[in-house]
């Protein structure tokens, strides 16, 4: 593997582990919150934010996470206080954010359609820089420390958020504080896939997962896991045939999920 | 407040969002400490929503709930802490990865606080619930592959896991086979004498009714039609067979 020999793909490696790893282990709070409609605003929310960076030649990165953050934020107590469908605020807010990343790409004709404004549609995996990897280590370590530290919290909601408030859990804190965290981690994670796949490494691998275990413990351990190799593996796969990173990424993933989902207990059990 | 009433609603109407009419209507109510009360009434007529409006989940749109002298919408947290629910027909799907005992264990986590992990002495009690409704050979087992009465004892011990001041149960025993259904009600009676509980048990069936209960409430259209005795609301009960005609012979 002489590619690996190359400092920009040892980066492109590195960053596959650690957002791939981030990425499935929100996706279970995500997908077991019920967030997924959230989930897919703020991934949509990034990209518009990451076009606009690009528009305006700020640092994607950081629109990109206040433009998520805002998608959450907006979103997340719209939801609660108006009792809307998830699907309604997604049907909603998707097409507005699309809207509004086109009209900021436009926005910056001498950009047009260059390889920036590829990189925030379709992903760069290569174009991670050193400061992008302190960047992910550091989500990473942070991600890690507050789950470890509100894991309670966090495992009563996932079972039923009616019955974690009638346990004395004030739940609201604890959801924003995910819908937030994955807003950052989908930013962050942006070069992988790009704005409009990142959706797929979100839910794919805790999916994945969810159709064998019946153990939370290990499903929280397991996504991340998934979420690596399939980063990892869709990387070895883009090399290997000259294939975009982000769609082998995003291909290996659900080709992870088919497979679950053919060979789940879970559902063999139900034929029975 | 009365220092032996250990929860009191005043006027209290409670709305569903999106709805005009109030599922609990002007409901006054005092409940000692040590009571065992039945709330009965047909379906639909406000008796989970009454329990809901005690424990907070539920706001009233209008009066005040207080329960331990507090008020329940501005220490919600405080007092759930100390109220073991059990929630009508919850069932956890098949396939869902939850085992028996963490979900008896949650019950514990309002006590354990913010930050903090179980300790053994949590794991102990969660245990010590799951056996006195004997089921502690269930402790490993996923939640979905429990039957429903299973799964209703499984709550039961998650209410009592938490070491409650009162119990909050709504239809706990209708999933339950012949011989739990004769059992786990006689084991509220003890622990609701053992530990001062004060109980309400929301049913259908008022002739299944526990020899200690004080009280029985009937429920209607939002509104506490009747509130007395269990042996004047069993006699009613005889002339008129179905629960419902209690209303009808008290308006």
């Amino acid at each position: 593997m002489i590619w690996l020999e190359y400092a920009i793909m040892q980066r492109a490696l590195i960053a596959c582990i650690f957002a791939g790893f981030l990425m499935g282990l929100i996706g279970v709070f995500v997908v077991r919150m019920r967030l997924s409609a959230i989930g897919y605003s703020m991934s949509h929310g990034a990209f518009a934010g990451a076009a606009l960076g690009v528009a305006t030649a700020t640092n994607p990165l950081v629109t990109g996470v206040v433009f998520a953050s805002a998608t959450a934020f907006l979103i997340g107590p719209i939801a609660d206080k108006a009792r809307l469908h998830a699907d309604t605020i997604t049907s909603i807010v998707f097409p507005l954010n699309m809207a509004l990343a086109f009209i900021f790409l436009t926005l910056a004709p001498q950009v047009g359609l260059s390889s920036q404004v590829a990189n925030v549609l379709w992903g760069s995996i290569i174009s991670m820089t050193s400061s992008d990897l302190v960047y992910l280590v550091s989500l990473f370590a942070a991600t890690l420390a507050i789950i470890y530290f509100v894991w309670k919290e966090l495992f009563a909601i996932m079972f039923n958020r009616k019955l974690a408030e009638a346990d004395g859990i004030n739940t609201r804190p604890f959801i924003y504080l995910i819908i937030f965290l994955a807003g950052v981690v989908i930013t962050f994670s942006l070069k992988l896939v790009g704005g409009l796949l990142i959706y797929a490494l979100l839910f794919n691998p805790a999916s994945t997962v969810l159709q064998f275990s019946e153990n939370m413990r290990k499903v929280i351990v397991y996504s991340p896991l998934v979420g690596m190799t399939t980063t990892v593996a869709g990387l070895f796969i883009s090399v290997l045939f000259n294939f975009p990173a982000g769609s082998s990424i995003v291909i290996v993933s659900t080709i992870f999920f088919a497979v679950a989902l053919i060979l789940s207990p879970k559902r063999r059990r139900k034929e029975v | 407040m009365r220092e032996d009433e250990i929860i009191k609603l005043k006027d209290v109407s409670t709305v569903y969002e999106g709805e005009s009419r109030p599922a609990v209507k002007d409901v006054n109510l005092a409940l000692k400490r040590n009571e065992l009360v039945y709330i009965v009434g047909p379906n639909a007529s406000g008796k989970t929503t009454l329990l809901e409006t005690i424990n907070g989940l539920l706001p009233p749109f209008k009066g005040n709930v207080s329960v331990f002298g507090l008020d329940v919408q501005s220490n919600g947290q405080k007092v759930r802490c100390r109220i073991g629910y059990v929630p009508q027909d919850f069932m956890v799907k098949p396939g869902e990865p939850y085992k028996a005992l963490d979900v008896v264990l949650m019950g514990r986590y309002g006590h354990i606080g913010f930050l903090h992990h179980p300790e053994e002495k949590d794991k102990k009690s969660a245990l010590d619930a799951m056996k006195l409704i004997g089921i502690e050979e269930l402790a490993d087992r996923p939640m979905g592959k429990l039957s429903g009465g299973q799964q209703q004892k499984v709550m039961l011990a998650r209410a009592l896991a938490k070491n409650p001041k009162i119990l909050l149960l709504d239809e706990p025993f209708s999933n339950m086979d012949p011989d739990s259904r004769g059992q786990i009600p006689n084991l509220i009676t003890k622990l609701h004498k053992e530990k001062d509980l004060t109980t309400l048990i929301v049913t259908h069936d008022i002739h299944h009714m526990l020899e200690s209960c004080n009280r029985v409430i009937v429920v209607s259209k939002g509104r506490i039609t009747f509130d007395g005795a269990p042996e004047k609301a069993l006699s009613i009960v005889e002339d008129h067979p179905h629960t419902t005609s209690l209303e009808a012979s008290h308006h």
